[in-house]
């Protein structure tokens, strides 16, 4: 077992999708801080088995309907002096723009320039996404 | 301000009041032959279009309005690349409304987004065209009285035809409505629509291969075109090629009041010999088009 120093003062991204860890690190470009981040993968996990976790030795600002989207079991702690002063449970966004794209050819997203790629929630249950424009559905995994 | 880029941007409140006034303008022209005097509908056609855009620009006429724009792309500025957003933005400095046809889905609804006029969207790829929705509508209202409790059959491409699409959309809401899917496989309808509308309103539906198995069932027919190109063999086009052109033959197996529709332009799906029949209701349904058109330009510019 690797232990990690907790933090005094930031946040914890937990119950991250095993995998997922490193992608939410490049999203938040947390390798140009200059404070201290501990990215951390396959931890173990009572409830998933194994987890990945972020924790941050900062209080940035946090797109939490992005982290949302990109997994939605994420739970947010917030660290004030060493204790969890908060717990954010994410959920799927109702919308996402400009994060991923919509892949049909016949969209008008895949001409037109500088076009901002919308999708909206159509079911929290399978997780599926329509594209704003052309209706086609999406469902991401991770 | 109001857009119409998909059906459902209209409420069914707003839908009847469209139905209304469509009926009054049919019955009193003369009444409405200016009220759209001095107002410019500017007609973006990204993609070829005869009857869609003859029938916006006779509606607008008809109103007394003026008429500016382009029929395709390459005498337009478009050629030049420029964006959606800034031919929206010109060319409603100079117009009052536009109504745009372009071959890429959600193309007009993009536009919306950027105009300071009302933007109507006159088919966008294999999407939505939900002036002819309106148009077909108003036909099935006229002819049947209602456009509740009816079994609908939609024959052909419903893969790419919009029609479809946005009249799947425009009757879901409606009550007691069955829905009868007749295509080939490769031309079913997409899964967005099934998913999204159809059993997302329980609407009880079916999918079959062949017109002759249901089109006695049916109340309305709705027919389109499938293409040769659209199969993906040979074997399959000439096993089901015949099942989709409707003769008299065909209609022999279907009730009395059937009613036939099509949003045209017909090849050879329905011969000839069925235009005589009191049944078929197409070129009745082109004369709604216009009236339907007349009725939302006046709406959207608030004139009547």
């Amino acid at each position: 077992m690797l232990y990690i120093d907790s933090i005094s003062n930031g946040i914890v991204i937990d119950h991250i999708k095993p995998g997922l860890g490193a992608k939410i690190f490049n999203y938040l470009d947390l390798d140009k801080v200059d404070f201290t981040v501990a990215l951390i993968i396959n931890a173990p996990s009572k409830t998933y088995g194994r987890k990945d976790l972020i924790k941050i030795e900062n209080n940035m600002d946090l797109d939490l309907r992005i982290l949302g989207f990109i997994d939605s079991n994420i739970t947010i702690n917030i660290i004030r002096d060493e204790k969890i002063s908060e717990k954010i449970n994410l959920s799927l966004p109702e919308n996402v723009e400009g994060v991923v794209e919509c892949k049909n050819p016949r969209c008008i997203t895949s001409t037109e320039r500088n076009i901002v790629h919308k999708f909206s929630l159509v079911d929290k249950e399978t997780g599926s996404y329509k594209c704003d424009y052309c209706d086609q559905l999406y469902t991401w995994e991770g | 301000m109001k857009h119409l880029t998909d059906p459902m941007d209209l409420s069914m409140e707003e839908l009847e009041d469209l139905f209304k006034l469509a009926k009054n303008i049919i019955n009193n022209q003369e009444d409405y032959r200016s009220v759209c005097s001095g107002k410019i509908l500017a007609t973006l056609f990204y993609e070829p279009s005869t009857r869609t855009r003859f029938s916006f620009e006779a509606a607008m006429q008809r109103l007394g309005g003026q008429v500016i724009g382009f029929s395709e792309p390459g005498s337009s500025s478009v050629t030049k690349g420029e964006s959606i957003p800034d031919t929206i933005r010109t060319v409603g400095s100079y117009a009052d409304l536009i109504v745009m046809r372009h071959p890429k889905e959600g193309a007009p609804k993009y536009a919306s987004y950027h105009s300071l006029v009302p933007i109507v969207n006159a088919g966008d790829g294999g999407h939505q065209h939900p002036t002819q929705t309106l148009t077909d509508l108003l036909t099935i209202k006229e002819i049947k009285g209602e456009i509740s409790n009816l079994t609908i059959g939609l024959c052909g491409d419903l893969k790419f035809g919009r029609t479809v699409h946005s009249l799947i959309k425009a009757i879901s809401r409606y009550e007691n409505i069955k829905v009868i899917l007749i295509s080939p496989k490769e031309l079913q309808i997409p899964e967005y629509i099934k998913k999204e509308i159809l059993i997302k309103n329980n609407i009880p539906f079916l999918e079959v291969e062949t017109l002759e198995e249901v089109i006695d069932s049916l109340d309305v027919l709705y027919m389109t075109r499938v293409q040769k190109e659209r199969f993906f063999n040979e074997a399959d086009y000439i096993r089901l090629k015949d099942s989709y052109i409707l003769d008299n033959e065909k209609l022999k197996l279907a009730k009395s009041d059937l009613s036939i529709l099509h949003p045209l332009p017909r090849v050879n799906e329905i011969s000839p010999e069925v235009d005589n029949d009191p049944r078929a209701c197409y070129f009745k349904q082109v004369k709604y088009g216009m009236f339907i058109r007349m009725a939302l330009i006046a709406r959207l510019l608030e004139v009547a």
